[in-house]
């Protein structure tokens, strides 16, 4: 009786039920746009790396199944963090915080888009590719969104990983494997990952606080995160530079990566030595920005070089320059 | 009547309910277009060669 009468009282009542809100806009928000194009860059370089060349007509398919993968797990990163984008000035206004597409909602999509990235991957391109990317998509979702970005400090470091596969996943596309190359690349972003987002985390320690996201500024304070920013910057330059003495890096990459890399140095060396403050947080900001262009420049000169051919390996220009066999 | 019944969408509901119709209908003509694509990329002349 208190069933029906329930079940009255709901539409006695004229209850509105919910209309979703979400316009396209929203849903594509929900894909991370910013981070997804660093994926295509990156993974479009694990791609031209491949000693077969690739159909255009694949290489386009598996670029956009690597694309929607990694938005899939952005959103599902969504979801899970709705709680804490709410509380940070930095993410408030995202669709789901902001009430324009429910959790559930975001959740459905990013599903869809995770299962179906995954199977189109697999039969556009092999299955270890697919594999990859499932991996990829399980470890941002899962890994680090649930369980490491609310329970450690190092939760970017390793979390960064999903991050870094990419080049990998695109290399895996082209050839059904992986080799060293494909992975410098993973290091290379591996590596850049918490200089990264330390450089933001240190000016938003209080963002982060107020969450309740134990990010190293917050547990370990500042003094201890800018002296970590600078021990990665000092590891990722000599692995940024790498590629050009391993044969997959030209003349031109060697210049830029080494250019590039000592201003990271130099920046990261300012970071380091600016105590608190607003001059430490404009540093800190500079870092942040620079960074970006950092890891832009490194992937956009190796796929320029790749795909225009002039990328002579240095070992063979060294070989030019001093005389020897080219 | 069924209109009355319903749920009446506000101006704002029904324009971002067409975004979204939008949205997908031209993500799902741009999937079937690809999948052309990739079919004959993948089978080239062989999308011919079967019996009948």
């Amino acid at each position: 009786m208190s069933l029906v009468t329930d079940i009255h009282d709901d539409f006695s009542a004229k209850r509105r039920p919910t209309v979703s809100m979400g316009t396209a806009g929203d849903y594509f928000e929900l894909l991370k746009p910013r981070v997804m194009s660093l994926v295509i860059l990156t993974a479009l370089v694990g791609m031209v790396l491949s000693p077969e060349p690739v159909n255009p007509v694949i290489g386009f398919a598996a670029l956009l199944a690597i694309a929607v993968g990694a938005g899939a797990s952005g959103c599902l990163n969504m979801w899970w963090d709705a709680d804490i984008d709410a509380r940070m000035s930095r993410t408030s206004k995202r669709p789901i915080p902001a009430g324009s597409v429910t959790a559930g909602e975001a959740l459905a999509f990013g599903i869809t888009l995770s299962v179906g990235s995954v199977l189109f991957l697999g039969v556009v391109t092999n299955w270890f590719a697919a594999g990859f990317l499932a991996f990829t998509i399980f470890f941002y979702a899962v890994v680090y969104s649930m369980w490491l970005k609310r329970s450690t400090a190092q939760n970017i470091v390793i979390g960064g990983a999903a991050g870094a596969f990419p080049p990998m996943i695109g290399y895996a596309a082209a050839t059904g494997s992986v080799n060293l190359d494909s992975f410098v690349l993973f290091l290379i972003i591996f590596l850049w990952t918490p200089p990264h987002f330390w450089a933001l985390a240190l000016v938003k320690s209080g963002d982060y606080a107020a969450a309740g996201v134990p990010m190293l500024p917050v547990v370990r304070g500042a003094a201890h995160t800018r002296l970590q920013i600078l021990l990665y910057t000092i590891v990722l330059v000599p692995v940024g530079i790498a590629p050009s003495f391993m044969g997959f890096g030209g003349v031109a990459y060697f210049v830029v990566s080494t250019v590039t890399g000592a201003a990271m140095l130099a920046l990261a060396i300012k970071i380091y030595r600016t105590g608190d403050g607003e001059a430490a947080n404009k540093a800190a900001m500079q870092m942040f920005g620079f960074s970006i262009l950092y890891l832009l420049l490194l992937f956009a000169v190796m796929l320029a070089e790749h795909s225009f051919g002039f990328g002579a390996g240095m070992t063979r220009a060294l070989g030019v320059l001093f005389g020897g066999v080219a | 009547m069924m209109a009355e019944n319903g749920i009446r969408l506000t101006e704002e509901e029904q324009k971002r309910r067409r975004s979204r119709s939008v949205a997908l209908g031209l993500v799902l003509g741009a999937l079937v277009v690809l999948f052309f694509w990739v079919t004959i990329a993948k089978l080239g002349a062989n999308v011919f060669k079967r019996p009948l």
